[in-house]
């Protein structure tokens, strides 16, 4: 059985996440045997409403590394791509350190952490 | 064209069977130069990632017996000159050119919004909307003045985040109770301020307009403008440049009630659709 899919998201247009954290997980992706997705602006895809998110958002399960779990879940939201809540881990590198979303990342099982549903998002 | 409309390129490195791998230093350094540049990058082994083959994909690798699609052949590694294939094919597929937007947005949080369409009410510039059952929702994100989280001031749920923004909860952090008397108490501060900043910004700028025609004073005019400006932006963390960018005073006028005008018939809607 394949294990979760993996996204990393690069911030690219901001410097609110610590550039030193997000080059070290995404060096130690690189030097990973596993497949990944690696995206440039996570909040640019969903203005953008990608279709690439859809796709990310229907895996048997997920692991994020981008910002804060309440952003990611919405920003998937408004792009019409909600994400499974009990499959989907997201990874804080604003808040982790480097390590921690690197041995998170590389762990085989899933933690799921979204915000519990109390709504959803109105169809656009 | 809005954004939303737009497609973008996607660039797979492709490292599954019929292709060598890339060291782990090349794969980093391709990464690393085409995330800064903006394009989405999907690394694909024999696992699970499958190598992308759409109009709108470019495939890079060491390809030992060719590849179907559109395709980059790395021989010798040069960052520089597999950038200059990636813009080529986005050139070519016509795709997104990334960076001529800052992607600075509300994101609303449907498990804290109430649907009371301050937002709707407050914000100028045509960034919410509603949809057909009535329900806020942003409608035209591109029409967002960059690095302004006003809106989300006015918030009374703190609702409405800016994931780029510097702080929380606006950032996306976890709502504390905390944070909730600090929103009220904002606008709170804003009622004090004579209703809503906009109307208060319409005031000053009206009164500081009489006053420029009765004391012929451009210089006391621009001050009381920009002393106006100055507390509005400190009261609402609003970036100077989107207030200097406002339109005119009667332009400020006919929008805003536009917007209110929106707000109440979205919530008139709301009501009867939930009283039948």
């Amino acid at each position: 059985m394949s294990g979760p899919r993996i996204l990393f998201c690069n911030c690219t247009y901001a410097q609110v996440v610590p550039r030193e954290v997000k080059t070290a997980v995404l060096q130690k992706l690189s030097e990973s045997e596993a497949s990944f997705e690696a995206v440039a602006d996570l909040c640019e895809m969903s203005a953008r409403r990608d279709p690439a998110l859809k796709e990310l958002a229907s895996a048997p399960a997920i692991k994020i590394a981008a910002c804060y779990p309440r952003a990611v879940k919405w920003l998937f939201a408004a792009a019409g791509a909600p994400l499974p809540k009990t499959t989907a881990e997201v990874l804080n590198m604003r808040v982790q350190s480097a390590d921690e979303v690197s041995s998170r990342l590389a762990a085989s099982d899933v933690q799921p952490n979204l915000p519990a549903d109390k709504a959803q998002a109105p169809a656009g | 064209m809005a954004i939303k409309d737009h497609p973008a390129l996607h660039v797979v490195i492709y490292e599954g069977a019929g292709a060598q791998p890339l060291g782990a230093q090349e794969r980093f350094s391709i990464l690393s130069a085409l995330l800064e540049k903006g394009y989405s990058v999907t690394r694909a082994t024999n696992g699970q990632a499958e190598t992308a083959n759409g109009p709108n994909a470019l495939t890079l690798g060491r390809f030992t017996n060719g590849h179907a699609g559109r395709t980059h052949q790395i021989d010798q590694f040069d960052v520089n000159r597999i950038c200059e294939a990636v813009e080529q094919a986005r050139s070519d597929t016509g795709g997104l050119k990334h960076g001529e937007w800052k992607p600075w947005f509300p994101v609303i949080d449907y498990d804290r919004c109430t649907n009371c369409m301050q937002c709707l009410s407050f914000c100028l510039f045509g960034v919410y909307g509603v949809d057909s059952q009535q329900r806020i929702q942003v409608q035209n994100n591109d029409n967002c003045k960059t690095n302004c989280p006003a809106c989300s001031r006015v918030c009374p749920e703190a609702a409405i985040m800016f994931p780029k923004y510097k702080a929380g909860p606006i950032n996306g952090d976890v709502v504390s109770d905390a944070d909730l008397q600090r929103e009220k108490m904002k606008i709170d501060i804003s009622a004090l301020l004579g209703g809503d900043v906009y109307a208060m910004l319409r005031d000053r700028s009206e009164r500081a307009k009489s006053r420029f025609s009765r004391e012929r004073d451009s210089d006391k005019a621009l001050k009381e403008r920009q002393k106006c400006l100055t507390k509005l932006a400190q009261a609402g963390d609003i970036p100077p440049e989107v207030l200097m960018s406002l339109p005119s005073p009667d332009e400020i006028q006919r929008r805003a009630e536009e917007a209110k005008g929106k707000a109440e018939a979205a919530l008139q809607a709301a009501q009867t659709t939930s009283q039948t």
